[in-house]
């Protein structure tokens, strides 16, 4: 009832206003195309990273069909090109809208939080009527959306009504009045349309969010999310603003690089984000209250066998590229004393990169995109344990030790992950 | 490779990457090994998994000499290199396995060598090898011609039932290439399994021979390193860290 | 049949250091560029990464990453005389293969050749007299200078990354760097790479000498570093596996490291990989290539039409491709006449080897250009009044790698191959080897040329090269004058044995001894002369670069990759800046 409430006030909305976009935007609307509302939208889907998701391997961008990993099953993202039939140029602006601001389809179906919703909810409708413009200006290609492959009840998509009841709270982002400009500019994106909580917050047993973690750190289709609160040993403690603005700018900065999911955030959305709107997340990040940080472990003494041996496969596995003393080389191999990701307390990160190798992400400004290769055929359960477990203790770093049973259980869970180009 | 998992998306990945080396492997176009060209735009190629990592090597038992011939290779391998208080012999350190296992690959096929016809023999040694006998048929033809030589020399024995220092001297005559061997000259086998020889107690232990690195203790090699960046600035003082293959070395599982 | 691809704006046959210097250049200019390669795509990551690079059987012996006789060699003979036999195995020099091609495997050492080299008949004619030069000695001016080529060589050392110091900067001397040099616009990029015990001492002794040591440019980055094109190095771990092997840690120049990931990832540029090109297709009027014809895996035949065609293999494949596809006058020794296949050149080389005793210099910690020189007997650094040659050499102690494969032939003079003997000398030898090593030159003669062979096809049916070489005079006085310099200063340097080494009577393919063929395709500026002109535009077809060492009218004292990669970018900045405008001769023969 909420949502049927919800629906029609928007419905309401929309009829009342052009809104104060359209008063900035009609000065521009010559022939039927607003180039100044298309600019801002392209850059918003930019910032939203729509293409990522909504965009198959080695598909066409926009065109859906890249299956999401969720705990419960696989879900395929639908077409956004204007395609009337199989993607949404039949969508009015309000259906588009309702989407973005309330999961719900074209006819008010409910769609699955996969789709981040929870998130869109808080941008504006302004905004959001920029992003269907400029979707509006794609080419419009055929596709039909793959079904889902998920189980029972989960299929029912009336079950999704008893999740956004639960999970699910409607409302654009109200700024905090305290704090300044460029803070809630921060917010706004970050707890918006760049949804970094889809991937940094812990979930639930239903997928919802922890409310008490927001931001904590999450795993996801056997990646870790790092914590992006200021505990300097797990999260962003140890990191300036100027890191963070760097890192989501080139892809890497000092101390570390991005790779895996978050290789594609930098790659197709925030590398190209403004350099004031990356300030503005940075200092939302740096200054926001983070959830309480985990007192951090006794590190595993260097005398204990697991350490010795991990410390032999580093010092003849891994010193060429992140050195002896852990620290890496600035801004091509990352820095894995300090690091956030090395001792979080999810290890998916870790067991994947040392089996499969990744590759950090290639931008403009930093287009080396160095990779570190697979050590599967080279280093078994038991000695990536140990390897891990010296990672995690070794130069000041502290974490729980790795087991090989945990390597082995990540290693029979892991898929491909897209690489970007 | 034993004690490693196998995991068939991984391993479908490491193909892919393979097919690089496999390419060159192939000597005529539409090889068996099903490289294809390909067309690489907009992108730096890459996949989880993606590396060529080296042959496994095939354990126990002999891929390519026979009985006859393995015993003649390790009683040559023994006097190429004799074990003694130094460390152990070239057949203690597997280098008649590791020849084995070559003559069964791609090296012993001549896989990569020019193998087109007119071959001229009695050319310049100048000139570089000229048979049209792959390594594996020079091994072959070779080896039977020194046990017809050391029988009829030698009281009817063969080259692997010579004492020590009876085999030394046939070696040494090899060298200067004086028996006559039909098919395949002494002193190009002799240079041939000399060399193999050193590559097999020289080469990393994956490939059959150097076993515990005994060629790489006795001349203070420390193996598949990558990195003397702690080391340079006192370059002339002992190595600490001990050899390790590529697969690893004991140190690396704990309470080893 | 071969079906037709969608036109380019440029074809290039091989994608290696010069081929993605051109690409990249030209894809910068707007053109629409595909790359032809008939090896396989290969990475750092994924294909030389430090968990399987320190493999010396399957890099350093059987030759991995290098093109297979199989696929395509050479036939070779001393002399017209003599019928050529094929190279059935690498010996003398190991050829590249695949994306990368050479820049791969190489050590690295990223000379600029002397000031005199490019202008060496005028030289030495000025100074000695025409006549003093041996009758059938063929050497040529370059058809550029030192000067012309200076912001090139600056621009690929800032690209590759190059470690050293420099000797000559805009005319003042700098100390510690090579006195005889050009003068350069600037320094180096990266400071030198650190000593090892051998190439300090030899640095050390060759000073007290007289002489002049300094770091030998080194393609092997002593720090980390960015270069022009925002691609990231590593600095150098001294692992020691850089000849013949590929780098895993970024930190040794070469199209992957310093070129291709901004390179591949431009829309308007693309390769094809393991597709072989067969011939240049030319129009009508045979003074214009249309494209190239190659043929793929499955034996498919494909034309890709294109307006500029960039011959960029290895420099005698450059010339064996000229040779199939009609392009130039093939050169014929008996008149003298034809351009193609004319001037050829190689690598001399004059040393001493060294065995000391008591030594500890654990050679493993080595880097490719690893290394300490001296250029006071190299090129006419030194007056050659009545010393019966012309010529010389770089002359070094390096530190590039202590594969224990190829180390196991270290033995004193004398010393067995085998048995109890050999083996208790030889961690001895391991630990107490080195060696005084010239770079020599090559002059080109006469009657030493590259052709068509008449009996040995490759795979396709196509003749191999025919190589007709043999050692003249000049250079064995060259390398034995070399190796006495060498030995002198091995004395000095305390080693136990000095065994002094110059080139033989004849030229054997078996021992390995260099990769720097030059010459057959030379550039200058006589079109009777010379195949390219001083953009390495052939003289015949103007739409054909000739892009390589292929473009050495001869060789000079130092090894070829600096001068290679110059001249690519100084043919790529003729193509953007003159070509395009006006697609014609650049310089009217």
């Amino acid at each position: 009832m909420t949502r049927a409430l919800s629906l029609k006030t928007i419905a309401l909305g929309l009829a009342l206003t052009g809104g104060s976009t359209a008063a900035l935007s009609t000065v521009a609307l010559a022939d039927g195309q607003d180039f100044v509302t298309i600019e801002k939208g392209q850059y918003l889907a930019t910032a939203g990273d729509c293409i990522s998701c909504h965009t198959a391997p080695g598909g066409k961008p926009f065109a859906g069909g890249r299956g999401i990993m969720t705990p419960f099953g696989v879900i395929y993202t639908p077409n956004i090109t204007p395609d009337r039939e199989t993607g949404i140029g039949a969508w009015t602006a309000d259906q588009f809208v309702a989407s973005m601001q309330h999961g719900v389809g074209k006819d008010g179906e409910l769609l699955y939080p996969a789709f981040p919703y929870p998130f869109y909810t808080k941008v504006k409708r302004d905004d959001l009527v920029a992003i269907k413009a400029y979707l509006d200006t794609l080419d419009p290609v055929r596709s039909e959306a793959k079904p889902n492959g998920l189980p029972f009840p989960l299929n029912i998509r009336t079950a999704l009504m008893g999740w956004n009841m639960l999970f699910f709270t409607p409302g654009e982002f109200k700024p905090d009045p305290a704090k300044s400009e460029e803070f809630n500019r921060g917010a706004y994106l970050v707890e918006g349309l760049a949804h970094c909580g889809a991937c940094h917050t812990p979930k639930n047993m239903l997928g919802g969010d922890k409310s008490d973690k927001v931001l904590a750190g999450g795993v996801l289709d056997e990646w870790t999310a790092p914590n992006l609160g200021g505990d300097l040993r797990t999260g962003l403690g140890g990191w300036s603003t100027a890191d963070i603005v760097e890192y989501l700018k080139t892809g890497r900065n000092a101390k570390s690089a991005a790779s895996g999911p978050m290789a594609e955030v930098v790659y197709y959305s925030t590398q190209h984000m403004t350099d004031a709107d990356l300030k503005a997340m940075a200092v939302y990040l740096k200054e926001r209250a983070p959830s309480p940080a985990v007192p951090a472990p006794k590190p595993v003494p260097a005398e204990d066998p697991v350490m010795k041996a991990g410390l032999a496969v580093y010092q003849d596995n891994c010193s060429a590229c992140h050195v002896s003393n852990g620290q890496g080389i600035a801004r091509l191999f990352p820095d894995l004393k300090g690091s956030a990701v090395v001792q979080a307390d999810e290890v998916e990160t870790l067991v994947r990169i040392v089996v499969q190798g990744t590759r950090a992400a290639a931008t403009k400004t930093a287009p080396t995109g160095p990779g570190m290769p697979a050590f599967d055929w080279k280093l078994n359960d038991v000695q990536t344990a140990a390897l891990l477990t010296y990672i995690r203790n070794a130069w000041g770093n502290a974490a729980a030790p790795v087991t090989a049973d945990q390597v082995k259980s990540i290693r029979g869970r892991l898929t491909d992950t897209a690489a970007t180009p | 490779m034993a004690g490693l998992p196998n995991d068939p998306l991984i391993s479908r990945r490491t193909l892919l990457a393979s097919t690089a080396a496999a390419a060159l492997v192939g000597a005529t176009f539409g090889s068996a090994r099903g490289v294809k060209a390909r067309m690489l735009s907009g992108e730096v190629p890459w996949a989880p998994g993606m590396a060529t990592p080296p042959e496994p090597l095939v354990p126990n038992g002999w891929l390519y000499f026979t009985p006859e011939e393995s015993r003649a290779v390790e009683a040559i391998v023994e006097r190429l290199i004799p074990g003694d208080d130094l460390g152990p012999s070239g057949k203690d350190a597997g280098c008649a396995v590791f020849i084995d296992r070559q003559m069964a690959g791609p090296y012993g096929g001549a896989e990569r060598l020019y193998m087109r016809p007119p071959f001229v023999n009695n050319a310049s040694p100048l000139f570089g090898p000229q048979s049209q006998l792959t390594p594996a048929q020079q091994y072959r033809v070779a080896l039977k011609a020194l046990d017809a030589y050391c029988k009829a020399n030698h009281g009817g024995k063969g080259f692997a039932n010579l004492p020590g220092e009876d085999r030394d001297k046939v070696l040494a005559a090899m060298e200067k290439g004086e028996p006559n061997f039909e098919g395949f000259g002494s002193r190009p086998f002799f240079n041939l399994v000399l060399q193999n020889t050193m590559e097999g107690f020289f080469a990393d232990p994956i490939y059959g021979g150097n076993r515990d690195m005994a060629g790489w203790k006795l001349i203070g090699f420390p193996g598949a390193r990558y990195d003397y960046r702690d080391f340079i600035d006192t370059v002339t003082e002992p190595y600490t860290l001990p050899p390790v293959s590529l697969m690893g070395r004991a140190g690396w599982t704990p309470g080893r | 049949m071969a079906r037709r691809l969608p036109k380019k704006d440029v074809v290039i046959i091989g994608l290696g250091w010069t081929g993605s210097l051109l690409a990249h250049e030209l894809t910068d200019a707007g053109l629409e560029v595909v790359a032809i390669e008939r090896g396989p795509w290969r990475d750092t990551s994924t294909d030389f990464s430090p968990t399987q690079d320190p493999d010396e059987l399957r890099y350093g012996v059987r030759l991995d990453l290098f093109l297979r006789p199989a696929q395509e060699t050479f036939t070779l003979r001393h002399n017209t005389g003599q019928n050529a036999l094929p190279i059935r195995w690498p010996g003398a020099f190991i050829v590249g293969n695949g994306v990368g091609g050479a820049g791969v495997h190489w050590n690295g050492h990223t000379w600029r050749f002397l000031e005199s080299d490019f202008v060496l008949k005028s030289h030495l004619s000025q100074r000695y007299g025409a006549g003093a030069m041996p009758e059938d000695m063929q050497v040529e001016d370059w058809g550029i200078t030192y000067n012309d080529l200076e912001p090139y060589y600056d621009k690929f050392e800032y690209i590759s990354g190059t470690s050293g110091r420099a000797g000559n900067i805009k005319g003042q001397l700098q100390p510690g760097g090579n006195p005889f040099e050009g003068p350069r616009s600037r320094g180096y990029p990266l400071p030198p790479l650190k000593d090892t015990a051998p190439t300090a001492l030899f640095a050390k002794t060759a000073n007290e000498m007289g002489y002049h040591a300094f770091p030998r440019p080194a393609g092997n980055a002593s720090e980390a570093y960015v270069n022009p094109l925002g691609i990231a190095m590593g600095p150098c771990t001294y692992c020691g596996f850089c000849e013949r092997f590929g780098c895993g840690n970024y930190s040794k120049a070469s199209p992957q490291a310093n070129v291709l990931p901004v390179l591949m990832r431009k829309s308007n540029f693309s390769v094809r990989t393991e597709s072989e090109v067969l011939h240049i297709n030319k129009d009508a009027s045979g003074t214009r290539a249309t494209g190239v014809t190659f043929v793929d895996t499955s034996g498919q035949e494909w034309e890709q039409p294109a307006d500029i065609v960039l011959v960029c293999a290895y420099g005698l494949h450059n010339v064996r491709m000229m040779l199939l596809s009609g392009i130039g006058t093939p050169y014929d020794p008996k008149t003298g006449e034809g351009t193609v296949g004319r001037n050829y050149a190689y690598q001399s080389a004059g040393a001493a080897g060294l065995l000391f005793e008591g030594k500890r210099f654990n050679p493993f910690v080595g880097a490719g250009s690893l290394g300490q020189c001296i250029d006071d007997f190299n090129g006419d650094n030194f007056d050659h009044t009545g010393l019966g040659f012309f010529g010389g050499a770089s002359i070094t102690t390096s530190n590039y790698h202590g594969r224990p494969i190829a180390s196991s032939a270290n033995r004193a003079p004398g010393a067995p191959a085998w048995g109890s003997a050999w083996k208790k000398q030889v961690s001895s030898t391991y630990q107490n080897s080195s060696a005084v090593a010239g770079q020599g030159s090559v002059y080109s003669y006469r009657d030493k040329y590259l052709d068509l062979d008449p009996v040995y096809k490759d795979r396709y049916g196509r003749p191999l090269l025919r190589m007709t070489f043999d050692w003249h005079e000049n250079e064995k006085k060259m390398t034995r004058f070399i190796a006495q310099k060498c030995a002198e200063i091995g004395k000095a340097m305390g080693a136990k044995h000095v065994t002094p080494r110059s080139i033989p009577d004849h030229f054997n393919v078996v021992p390995y001894q260099s990769t720097h063929n030059t010459g057959g395709a030379i550039m200058g500026s006589d079109p009777k002369r010379s195949a390219v002109n001083r953009y390495l535009q052939s003289w015949d077809v103007h739409n054909v670069f000739v892009v390589g060492a292929s473009a050495f009218p001869q060789n000079a004292g130092y090894n070829p990759t600096g001068t290679v990669g110059a001249l690519a970018l100084m043919a790529a900045d003729a193509i953007r800046n003159e070509y395009l405008k006006n697609p014609g001769p650049l310089v009217q023969a």
